[in-house]
C-alpha cells in the first residue's frame, strides 16, 4: 500500500502528502503507533485527515499508510452485548489489553476472531441466493437469533453449506456466481459506515412503535421506522427517558449511541442494562442490545464517526427482518464534533460555526431510519426507528442543530425543565410536543386498541388546551371568575396530567402501560368530566363532586396491574353512583349563582 | 537540544516560529526572552517546518529576533509524590511556598487519558460535606463532578473551603437506621486556583492551615496577576496530581477547582488570538470537548481503592445559567449547586438555592448502609413542601396573606423556618448527617399530618415521634 508523509498536525487533524491514489472517505494509518483515521479533504496530492485518537507527539514526517479501504464496520455474530467505541473497538478487549486508561495505539478488531458459532443452514446447495438471502441461522443467545445473510450484491447458485461451529471468518460454504466465479460465504460482512445498506423498497410506516409511556403512546406516538427527537435541557430527565425507550418499547434489537456524553452515564448503561429485565423476553436487557460508548472525552473524531457505526449496525439487524431502535445520545455532540473538524479545515462556517453542511449531514442521517422490504428474493420487511437527543445551549430551540434537526424528524418530545422542577415526570411538555404519524397510526389504533381511541386523545388534547388559555385568566382573577363547567374542565385537565401523564420510571407497577390501560385510563377521565358535569347541570355542587371518593380511586388507576384491568369497570359504575345531581329544587342551584367556593 | 532564534510573528500570547525541525504537536517548549526570562509553552499546530507556540506565561518582552525557543521532546509534564500534599504550587506545578523541589515518584503527562468507559465504576458512596444544603438535599457523590454555580459577591470561597474542611468518607453502617462514622485519613483535596485574587487565594490557605487541613492538601494557585495562558495547563496540573493521589495512593480526593470561568476565558484569548471560528460568545467550538476533558477525570475506577471527586466552581457572568460556560458545564458535570443571591442578601449562609440544584447521582448515593434508610424520603418531602411553600408566599405577595388557605400557611411558615434553620449553618459549623436528617424531621412536624404524603408511615413512626421525643 501506498505510503505518505505528515505535513501538518493540528490537534485532530493532521494533512499528509503523497496519497495519490486514496481516495475520499478511505482509512490510514497515521504515524508509527498506527493511529487511526479517516481522509475528509483532498486537495491535489494532499489529504486532510481526521485522526480517531490522540494527536500528541505526531509531527511532519512520520508516516501515513493508505490501506485502501474506507472506514467499515464488520457485521455478524458477536455484537450484540459488545461495547464499542466510536470506530467499533470493543472496550472489554482494549481493557484487557492496555488496563483501565485508553492509551493510544492499541486496536482489537470489532468481531471476536476465536470464538465459534453453531451455524445451522437454511438453505441447500443448488439453491439460487441473491444478495440479502437467509443463508442460515445462529442463535447468538437466548433472545436473538442472527440470521446470516448473503452479502449486498452478491448473487449466484449454493455450490455447498453445512451445519457446524463456525468462527465469523471461516467459510461455511461456497456460491457459484453466473461467471462461474466461486465465492466464499462466511459470516461476517465488513461494511463502510457512510454507505446505507441497500433495501429493496422503503414501506410508508404504519404500526406504532410501543413504549409503555403514556404521553409518547397516546399523545405523541412514534411509529416502527420513525424518526424522533427529545431535546434535553439539563436536569429534564431526558436520559430516564431514553433509558425508558430502551426498554421497553417492542423493538427486537436496541442499539444505544452514547456520543460524546457523561462518562459516568454511559457507566450507569454498562452497569444497569445486564441487569435490568427485558420485559419481553425475561433476559437482561443486554442481550438484545449494541452500545456504542464515545464519551465527551474521547477522541472527538471518533465521536464523529459513532453515529454511522452506530445506524449502519442498525441497517444490518433491519435486513434481518428485526424492528430496531437506535438512540443517539447527543447528536448535538456529534454536530459539535463536525464543527470542531470544519474549523480546523478552515471551511467557511455556517450558522454558530457549524459548517454550511450541517443540514444535510443531519438530514442523511436521520432518512436512513425507516420501514422497508428488505433487499431480497423473500417478503421480509425490517425498520429501524431513530430517537435522536439534541442538547440546545442554554435550552434555545432556534439553535442551529435543533432547527436542522426538526426539519426531518415527524416527532418531537419537548423535554422542559420546568415541568422537572414540579417533579411531573416524564417531563415532556404536551403542548409543545408533536407527532406526525398520528393520523398514520389511527387506523391501527381503531384496530388494536379500540375505535375510539383516537377520538378520546384529542378530546384530552383539547381539554389540556383549553386549560393552558384558562390558566391565564385564573393567574389573574382567580379561578372564582370561571364558570363551573370551566372549573369541572380545570379539574379533568388536572387529572390528566396527574393521573395520566405523569409516570413513574422507578415504580414497578407504573413505568410500563398497555394501551389497554392507557385507553381504559382516557375513558374513565373523560366519563368523569361527562358525569361531573352532567351531575353539575342536575345541581350536584362542585365542591361535592370534586370530593367524590372515586377521584382516590381514579388517582390510583395507574398503578392498575395488567391482569387487574377489570377494576376500571368498577371504578365506572362508581363514578355512575357517585356523580348524581340531587335535583333541581336543591339549594346548591341558587349558591351557584354567586360561585361555589 | 533543539534550540531555535527562527521566531517570525508573536501574537498575543503565540509564537510562530520558523524552519523548525522535528517538532511534534503538543511537545514542550521553553523560551528564553531578550532580557533573560523564561517561558514555558507548548506546540499548538505545525505545519511543515513551521510550529505554532503557545507561550504559558506570557509573552511580554519578547522579541521576533532575539527570543529563543527550545524544544524539549516531551510533553508538559508534572513529577508527582505524595510528598506533594502539605505543599503549594504555582500554576505550572512548581513549588510557590519555601520548601524544596519535590522529588517525584514518576512524571506523567498533565493531559491524561480517557478513562475506559468499561472501567469506570459507578459512583454511588455518600461523601459527607458537613453542609445540609448539600448532604440532605443534594448529596454530593465519591466519584461525581458537582459544580458551584455562582456570582461575583457570593460566598462561593467560603462554602467550597467548608466543603474541602470537613469532607468525610463514611463507614458503611449495617443498621438501616444508623449513618456510618467518619473514616480517617482517606480523604485528600487537591485545590487549583485559576486567576483568582490573592486575598481569595490567601483565604483558602488560612482556612486550610488554621483547621490543619493542609496537611492533607495540595495547592495548585494561577492567581489574577499570573499569566492567563497559564490557567489552560493549571487545572491539568492538578488532576495529574489528584490521579496520582487517587489511583496509586489509594486516597479519596476532593478536586476543587475555582475558578472555570477564567479558564475559559484564558482559552478564548488563544482561539482569538489563533483567529480561529468562534462558536457562542466568541467561546471556542470546542469548548465543550475542553471543559470535557478536564471533568470527566472525575470517577472511580473498577478495582482501585482511590476516587477523584470534583467540585468546579464557576461565576456565572450576570448570573445567567445559559451563558455558554454555566451551560456546557451543567451538560457534563451530575449536576450543579446554585447559589442565590437574595438568599445571601437576606443573609442566609450558605445562600443555596434548593430548587435549581441538583445532584443526578444522589439516589445511589444515599439509603440504608450509606446514610439512612429515610434519607430519599424526607429528602423528597423537605424539597416538595418548599416548593410548594415558595409558590404559596409569590401567591401571598399578589392576594395578600389572608388569601392563603390553612394549609398554604403552613407551608409558608415551614418554607421560612426551612431557609433559617435547615440551608443556614455557620461556616464552621459541621453537621453530620444525622443532624441534618434531624433538623428536617423537626421541620416536617411543622406540616399538617395530611400533607407529608412522600415519606414511608414507618419512618414518619420511627423518626417522627423520636424527635419529638427528644425535643420535648
Amino acid at each position: 500500500m501506498e505510503q505518505g508523509r505528515i505535513l501538518k498536525v493540528a490537534g485532530p487533524l493532521v494533512v499528509a502528502e503523497g496519497l495519490v491514489d486514496s481516495k475520499m472517505f478511505d482509512l490510514v494509518r497515521v504515524g508509527e503507533e498506527g493511529l487511526m483515521g479517516e481522509i475528509i479533504e483532498m486537495r491535489g496530492d494532499r489529504a486532510s485527515i481526521q485522526v480517531y485518537e490522540e494527536t500528541e507527539g505526531l509531527g511532519p514526517g512520520d508516516p501515513v499508510e493508505a490501506t485502501g479501504a474506507p472506514l467499515s464496520v464488520e457485521l455478524g455474530p458477536g455484537m450484540l452485548e459488545a461495547v464499542y467505541d466510536g470506530v467499533q473497538r470493543p472496550l472489554d478487549k482494549l481493557e484487557e489489553q492496555a488496563g483501565a486508561f485508553l492509551t493510544r495505539g492499541i486496536s482489537a478488531p470489532g468481531l471476536d476472531r476465536e470464538r465459534r458459532w453453531a451455524f445451522t443452514p437454511v438453505v441447500e446447495p443448488g439453491m439460487r441466493v441473491q444478495g440479502g438471502d437467509i443463508l442460515g441461522t445462529v442463535q447468538e443467545n437466548e433472545v436473538i437469533e442472527h440470521r446470516i445473510l448473503v452479502p449486498p450484491h452478491v448473487e449466484g447458485t449454493i455450490a455447498d453449506i453445512a451445519a457446524g461451529s463456525y468462527t465469523v471468518t471461516e467459510p461455511v460454504g461456497h456460491l457459484t456466481t453466473d461467471a462461474g466465479e466461486r465465492v466464499e460465504l462466511i459470516m461476517m460482512q465488513v461494511w463502510p459506515v457512510r454507505t446505507p445498506r441497500p433495501y429493496k423498497k422503503k414501506i410508508s410506516v404504519a404500526e406504532p412503535l410501543t413504549t409503555g409511556t403514556r404521553v409518547i403512546d397516546t399523545f405523541f406516538p412514534l411509529t416502527k421506522g420513525g424518526v424522533a427527537c427529545i431535546p434535553g435541557p439539563f436536569g429534564a430527565g431526558k436520559t430516564v427517558t431514553q433509558h425508558q425507550i430502551a426498554k421497553w418499547s417492542n423493538a427486537e434489537v436496541v442499539i444505544f449511541i452514547g456520543c460524546g456524553e457523561r462518562g459516568n452515564e454511559m457507566t450507569d448503561v454498562l452497569m444497569e442494562f445486564p441487569e435490568l429485565e427485558d420485559p419481553y423476553s425475561g433476559e437482561p436487557l443486554l442481550k438484545r442490545t449494541v452500545l456504542v460508548a464515545n464519551t465527551s472525552n474521547m477522541p472527538v473524531a471518533a465521536r464523529e464517526a459513532s453515529v454511522y457505526t452506530g445506524i449502519t449496525m442498525a441497517e444490518y439487524f433491519r435486513d434481518m427482518g428485526y424492528n430496531v431502535v437506535l438512540q443517539a445520545d447527543s447528536t448535538s455532540r456529534w454536530a459539535e464534533a463536525m464543527r470542531e473538524i470544519s474549523g480546523r479545515l478552515e471551511e467557511m462556517p455556517g450558522d454558530e460555526g457549524f459548517p454550511a453542511y450541517l443540514g444535510t449531514k443531519l438530514a442523511a442521517f436521520y432518512e436512513r431510519a425507516g420501514k422497508v422490504e428488505c433487499a431480497c428474493g423473500a417478503d421480509r420487511t425490517g425498520s429501524v426507528s431513530v430517537v435522536g437527543s439534541v442538547s440546545p445551549p442554554g435550552g434555545d430551540l432556534s439553535e442551529p442543530v435543533v432547527q436542522n434537526t426538526l426539519r426531518v424528524v415527524k416527532v418531537f418530545w419537548a423535554l422542559q425543565d420546568k415541568l422537572a422542577y414540579e417533579r411531573h415526570f416524564p417531563a415532556i411538555d404536551w403542548l409543545t410536543s408533536y407527532s406526525l404519524y398520528l393520523d398514520k397510526v389511527t387506523p391501527w389504533w381503531s384496530e388494536h386498541v379500540s375505535p375510539e381511541f383516537r377520538a378520546r386523545r384529542d378530546r384530552c388534547m383539547a381539554i389540556l388546551q383549553r386549560e393552558n388559555e384558562l390558566a391565564e385568566i385564573v393567574r389573574l382573577v382567580g379561578l372564582e371568575a370561571l364558570s363551573a363547567e370551566e372549573q369541572i374542565l380545570m379539574e379533568t385537565a388536572k387529572s390528566i396530567r396527574e393521573d395520566f401523564l405523569q409516570q413513574n420510571a422507578f415504580r414497578d407497577d407504573d413505568q410500563f402501560s398497555s394501551y389497554r390501560e392507557q385507553d381504559l385510563l382516557l375513558e374513565t377521565i373523560l366519563l368523569f368530566h361527562e358525569k361531573a358535569i352532567e351531575a353539575h347541570t342536575k345541581g350536584a355542587s362542585l365542591r361535592d363532586l370534586f370530593a367524590a371518593p372515586v377521584r382516590e380511586r381514579i388517582a390510583r388507576a395507574k398503578y392498575l396491574t395488567e391482569e387487574r384491568l377489570a377494576e376500571f369497570e368498577e371504578i365506572r359504575s362508581d363514578i355512575e353512583t357517585q356523580l348524581v345531581g340531587d335535583g333541581f329544587d336543591d339549594d346548591e342551584t341558587l349558591v351557584y349563582a354567586g360561585g361555589e367556593r | 537540544m533543539r534550540e531555535y532564534m527562527t521566531t517570525r510573528d508573536i501574537v498575543g500570547p503565540l509564537l510562530l516560529v520558523e524552519s523548525v525541525m522535528d517538532v511534534t504537536y503538543g511537545e514542550l517548549v521553553e523560551l528564553e526572552f531578550p532580557d533573560g526570562t523564561h517561558s514555558l509553552g507548548n506546540v499548538l499546530e505545525v505545519n511543515q517546518d513551521v510550529a505554532l507556540v503557545q507561550a504559558f506565561e506570557g509573552t511580554r518582552g519578547s522579541n521576533p529576533a532575539h527570543t529563543k525557543v527550545r524544544f524539549l521532546g516531551r510533553s508538559l509534564e508534572l513529577g508527582v509524590s505524595r510528598d506533594m500534599l502539605g505543599r503549594v504550587f504555582d500554576g505550572l506545578g512548581r513549588p510557590r511556598d519555601d520548601g524544596p523541589e519535590i522529588i517525584p515518584e514518576v512524571r506523567r503527562s498533565i493531559y491524561g487519558q480517557p478513562i475506559n468507559p468499561t472501567a469506570r465504576d459507578f459512583p454511588d458512596d455518600f461523601i459527607q460535606t458537613g453542609v445540609s444544603a448539600i448532604d440532605g438535599l443534594n448529596p454530593l457523590v465519591r466519584g461525581q463532578k458537582l459544580p458551584i454555580f455562582s456570582g461575583s459577591g457570593l460566598p462561593h470561597n467560603d462554602l467550597a473551603a467548608q466543603v474541602a474542611r470537613q469532607s468525610a468518607v463514611l463507614q458503611r453502617s449495617d443498621d438501616p437506621t444508623k449513618a456510618g462514622a467518619p473514616l480517617e485519613g482517606e480523604f485528600a483535596v487537591v485545590f487549583a486556583a485559576m486567576g483568582i485574587t490573592f486575598e481569595d487565594a490567601d483565604f483558602f490557605i488560612d482556612e486550610f492551615r488554621n483547621t490543619s487541613a493542609i496537611e492533607r492538601a495540595v495547592l495548585f494557585l494561577n492567581l489574577a496577576d499570573d499569566p492567563a495562558v497559564e490557567r489552560i495547563a493549571t487545572p491539568r496540573m492538578a488532576l495529574t496530581a489528584a490521579e496520582y493521589l487517587a489511583y496509586d495512593c489509594d486516597m479519596h480526593v476532593l478536586v476543587i477547582l475555582t475558578d472555570m470561568t477564567y479558564y475559559c476565558e484564558a482559552l478564548r484569548e488563544v482561539s482569538a488570538a489563533r483567529k480561529e471560528v468562534p462558536g457562542r460568545r466568541g467561546y471556542p467550538g470546542y469548548l465543550y470537548t475542553d471543559l470535557a476533558s478536564i471533568y470527566e477525570r472525575a470517577g472511580r475506577v473498577k478495582g482501585r481503592k482511590g476516587s477523584i471527586t470534583q467540585v468546579p466552581i464557576l461565576s456565572m457572568p450576570d448570573d445567567d445559567k445559559t451563558h455558554p460556560i454555566p451551560d456546557l458545564t451543567g451538560y457534563i458535570t451530575e449536576g450543579q449547586i446554585v447559589l442565590d443571591r437574595n438568599l445571601h442578601r437576606r443573609g442566609v449562609y450558605p445562600p443555596v438555592a434548593v430548587l435549581p440544584s441538583l445532584s443526578r447521582l444522589k439516589q445511589k448515593g444515599i439509603g440504608p448502609g450509606k446514610t439512612r434508610e429515610d434519607h430519599a424520603d424526607l429528602s423528597n418531602q423537605l424539597f416538595g413542601a418548599y416548593a410548594r411553600g415558595l409558590q404559596a408566599k409569590e401567591l401571598a405577595v399578589i392576594l395578600g396573606e389572608a388569601a392563603l388557605s390553612d394549609a398554604d400557611k403552613a407551608f409558608v411558615a415551614f418554607a421560612d423556618a426551612f431557609e433559617d434553620r435547615f440551608i443556614a449553618q455557620g461556616a464552621h459549623e459541621d453537621r453530620s448527617v444525622e443532624e441534618t436528617l434531624s433538623i428536617g424531621w423537626e421541620l416536617v412536624t411543622l406540616l399538617p399530618r395530611s400533607e407529608v404524603k412522600r415519606i414511608k408511615d414507618e419512618y414518619v413512626a420511627r423518626y417522627m415521634t423520636a424527635e419529638e421525643g427528644a425535643t420535648a
